[in-house]
């Protein structure tokens, strides 16, 4: 099979972006509990436009913040995008730079933050953020750990997000080749008894083919 | 027999071997290492997102310039009046400031150009700044691109053997990264105790020393402080340390003075 034809297939068998969003928001709900902090994000390299997007939201300000860009090489989720480097900040609203341009996107302003990169492989896709953890004592190694740990996972999720957009991107310049993409989603779609006749139509027209 | 071959340029006769000044005594203690010392004379390089000027932390920067690397792979360095566009680069040197008040700072701004060409502009700079001669270059940052790992080494190396110490964060992600992992560089990491001149050195590399990184404050825009935590902020703290050693034994080589930082770690003979 060339490349193209197994993209086409697996385009048609991949789950949908929906579904990737609700394991990126499942993650970004999830480091908000652990942290138990007021609002964790998750923003997705760009590459064309070369810029942050916020993917996912939990907590303060959800609603309002999926889709904002932000500029992929300032601020400190840039700065964290480029370096690769894990950054923990308290107190931010002593930045007054800061301060005004995150009031002005997304209307909330917190006190603290830790930003993380998502790493998979050697690319850098994109930047994982907590914010306003408890201040109930000072930051710990552990938790910088912890954050490690959680940015590997949110990774693996952009990633799988990242590589299911690009196949279906691919597909929209191919007709020839989207016939198969669709064909394969509508049998992901059917129940068992039409799915089993499909694929026997489907063994025929293979038949007839080779 | 004819006549003898030329010896190769990197051989010298025994009567001819420069004569090093340095001293070395019985135990290397953090009075002989930087008592007294100041930083003055010494050149420091910060190779991040720019430096706020006039922030009351950080004082009188020498110079700022900024990098840029168009599509063509042209390199330019400009004289830079963007100040810091994060902050980070204004606490790193705040951070150097506050071990070593009499050494001279140098921003080199490689951040905010984009995502994209970011690592050209990271070795842009880094070339520059090694081409410049600095004493002491502070890199808290790192690339996980594989295909700027060879030039990153050679610049790292070209550093090493002018003198150049470049002092670099370790990443605590399981990712490969550079240059942080190059014998070249000193690699430091965090510890989470509040004095400054607690640094440790690890018996297990690739990640020599632990610098204080957890929880401090440090300068940032608008002439402020906030608190902060990373490994990117313990390397400022090494860079510190180097740059008064420099200031005290100018003629250390990188490799002397990594050996100076091993035996003055407070796991070795920092007590002394």
């Amino acid at each position: 099979m060339t490349d193209d034809l197994r993209a086409a297939v697996a385009a048609g068998a991949l789950a949908s972006d929906d579904a990737h969003r609700a394991l990126l928001q499942a993650t970004v709900d999830v480091a908000r509990a652990i942290f138990g902090a007021r609002a964790a994000s998750i923003f997705l390299l760009d590459e064309e436009a070369d810029e942050l997007v916020f993917e996912a939201v939990s907590g303060e300000g959800a609603a309002e913040l999926v889709g904002t860009r932000l500029p992929s090489s300032t601020g400190v989720a840039g700065w964290v995008l480029v370096t690769r480097q894990p950054l923990v900040l308290d107190d931010v609203q002593s930045d007054p730079r800061f301060s005004r341009e995150t009031a002005e996107k997304t209307g909330y302003v917190p006190k603290g933050l830790m930003a993380v990169p998502l790493l998979h492989d050697e690319r850098s896709l994109g930047v994982l953020q907590v914010l306003d953890r408890p201040q109930r004592s000072r930051f710990s190694l552990e938790e910088m750990d912890l954050l490690g740990l959680f940015a590997a996972q949110a990774a693996v999720g952009l990633e799988l997000m990242r590589t299911a957009r690009i196949a279906r991107g691919a597909l929209e310049g191919k007709g020839e080749l989207a016939v198969l993409a669709r064909v394969a989603a509508a049998l992901e779609r059917l129940e068992d008894g039409r799915r089993e006749a499909g694929l026997r139509l489907l063994g025929e027209l293979e038949r007839v083919l080779t | 027999m004819g006549e003898p071959e030329e010896l190769p340029a990197w051989s010298v006769p025994s009567d001819a071997v420069e004569r090093i000044t340095t001293r070395w005594p019985d135990a290397v203690t953090r009075a002989w290492a930087w008592g007294d010392a100041t930083g003055a004379g010494v050149r420091v390089c910060i190779l991040d997102s720019g430096i706020e000027p006039e922030h009351p932390l950080v004082g009188e920067v020498q110079r700022s310039v900024v990098v840029s690397v168009d599509g063509d792979g042209a390199v330019t360095v400009a004289d830079d009046a963007e100040g810091d566009l994060c902050g980070h680069g204004t606490a790193c040197a705040g951070i150097v400031r506050s071990l070593a008040p009499g050494c001279e700072l140098t921003s080199v701004r490689v951040l905010g150009a984009g995502y994209t060409g970011s690592g050209e502009v990271l070795l842009a700079g880094l070339r520059w700044a090694v081409e410049a001669g600095f004493d002491v270059i502070n890199m808290s940052l790192s690339t996980t691109k594989r295909k700027f790992a060879e030039e990153l080494h050679e610049l790292a190396d070209d550093a090493y053997f002018k003198r150049t110490m470049l002092v670099a964060s370790a990443h605590n992600m399981p990712v490969e990264s550079y240059p942080w992992r190059f014998a070249s560089v000193v690699s430091v990491a965090s510890h989470g105790e509040d004095d400054p001149f607690v640094f440790y050195a690890n018996p297990s590399p690739p990640v020599e020393f632990f610098a204080r990184g957890v929880d401090l404050r440090v300068a940032w825009l608008g002439g402020a402080t906030i608190v902060s935590t990373g490994n990117s902020f313990a390397t400022p703290h090494i860079t510190g340390i180097c740059a008064l050693i420099r200031s005290k034994h100018p003629d250390l080589t990188p490799s002397e003075l990594k050996s100076v930082l091993y035996l003055t770690s407070s796991n070795v003979g920092g007590e002394r």
